[in-house]
């Protein structure tokens, strides 16, 4: 029969590498110390189109996560996507910076890539940017280049 | 013939009646009477502590040699699939993702009643049979108090802790194959999973699944022992009705908890 005391040890370092396991699928496998929603700032853009944009889809700007998407709603007034930003406190962008829907890759999810502007003065939480641009969706290029297509051919008659 | 059916309803009535309803309400009551009387448990936490250690550490073995294979297997598989369209740095996300959301709890908790539970209904049945319980509540010590629910609680304890330790020697398993045997790039291989796997939705569903099937099996494994009729047969039947009830509520369960988790998505 083992003592009281070498249970405990045995039953510490169970707790302790399963603790462990749990932190590692947190920090590691699910990167959650990269960004913490506490310090950020949220700025508002309207797109035309939103494509398959998702709630929490990563924002970035020159190809680094600089905050995620927050929500994403309906205006009834305009007839455009509002979707708000949640943007890392680290990072300050000029208050003309533009916003395009963007995918990586091919096939892969949508993201909002943020292309920062020359205004000195910065952007502040609550601030809507100016400068989108929409989701491209399939449908609507292949239809346009049908579209061009067909009016060169009537062009050469 | 009009008698005969009537007699044939009765018989089924009677055996779904006896057999599950009544089983399942005494079931409600014992686990009622036993979250009733933990406050020993945690008073007294090196009972707790004495089942940790029979439940969770005497389980490590089993769980870390299962989910290294079970990661490594789907490395391999998950290669040869991802290959074919070009996208082999999916592969850590298609690991982990099974792993988190799915296998770490689920194949987790099938061993967990195979290895633990089993053990406790055996272990509690045995002691009912040599009237152990009895003797306890002669001595004016509540059976349940002292060994029902520091059992229960060390289930309930160990069986997320040892989820996690199931998925996270997948992944190990899933980088080993993937990375180091068959050439897979480490950066794209951590970097797809890390954006991939959310915190929230992945690794806290999948350790709110697994606390729930430890609640599920180590419930059903004390209340079958404490049911066992006080024979070697019963003992025995007791211990092979909790890894099959326990195994077939984990994964109803599973299938409730995923349609309530990730529905939408």
């Amino acid at each position: 029969m083992m003592t009281r005391k070498e249970l405990d040890l045995w039953v510490g370092i169970f707790a302790v590498i399963g603790i462990g396991a749990m932190l590692f699928l947190s920090l590691k496998v699910a990167n959650l110390a990269s960004f913490s929603a506490a310090d950020s700032y949220q700025i508002t853009a309207k797109f035309d189109n939103i494509g398959g944009l998702k709630v929490r889809a990563p924002v970035k700007s020159a190809g680094v996560v600089v905050g995620r998407v927050g929500e994403i709603r309906f205006d009834n007034e305009s007839f455009e996507a509002v979707v708000a930003l949640n943007i890392d406190g680290r990072y300050q962008f000029p208050k003309d910076s533009s916003a395009k829907i963007l995918t990586s890759g091919l096939l892969g999810e949508q993201y909002i890539g943020l292309t920062a502007g020359g205004d000195s003065v910065s952007l502040k939480g609550g601030d809507t940017l100016k400068l989108t641009q929409s989701a491209v969706v399939l449908e609507n290029l292949i239809g346009q280049f049908l579209y061009n297509k067909a009016a060169e051919g009537t062009e050469k008659k | 013939m009009t008698g005969r059916i009537a007699e044939l309803l009765r018989a089924l009535g009677a055996r779904i009646v006896n057999n599950w309803i009544w089983r399942l309400g005494f079931a409600c009551r014992f686990l009622w009477f036993t979250l009733r009387e933990s406050g020993a448990s945690f008073r007294r936490f090196h009972l707790t502590i004495r089942e940790i250690y029979f439940t969770g550490v005497l389980s490590l073995i089993i769980i870390l040699v299962s989910g290294l294979f079970v990661g490594m297997v789907l490395g391999l598989q998950g290669y040869d699939t991802l290959v074919r369209y070009g996208s082999s740095e999916a592969l850590g996300v298609l690991v982990s993702l099974s792993l988190v959301r799915e296998l770490g709890p689920v194949v987790a908790g099938l061993l967990f009643a195979s290895r633990a539970g089993s053990a406790i209904t055996a272990e509690i049945g045995l002691m009912k049979a040599t009237e152990q319980l009895s003797a306890m509540e002669m001595m004016a010590v509540d059976p349940i108090a002292r060994v029902v629910a520091p059992r229960f609680w060390a289930g309930v304890i160990s069986m997320p802790l040892l989820a996690a330790l199931f998925s996270a020697m997948g992944v190990f398993g899933g980088y080993l194959v993937g990375v180091r045997l068959i050439g897979v790039d480490e950066g794209s291989f951590w970097s797809q999973m890390q954006a991939a796997v959310d915190f929230r939705e992945d690794v806290l569903n999948g350790v709110i699944k697994s606390l729930v099937f430890g609640v599920a099996v180590t419930w059903i494994a004390v209340y079958e022992g404490y049911d066992a009729p006080p024979t070697a047969e019963g003992v025995s039947g007791a211990t092979t009705r909790t890894v099959v009830t326990s195994s077939l509520a984990i994964l109803a369960l599973d299938f409730v908890l995923t349609a309530l988790m990730f529905r939408g998505h």
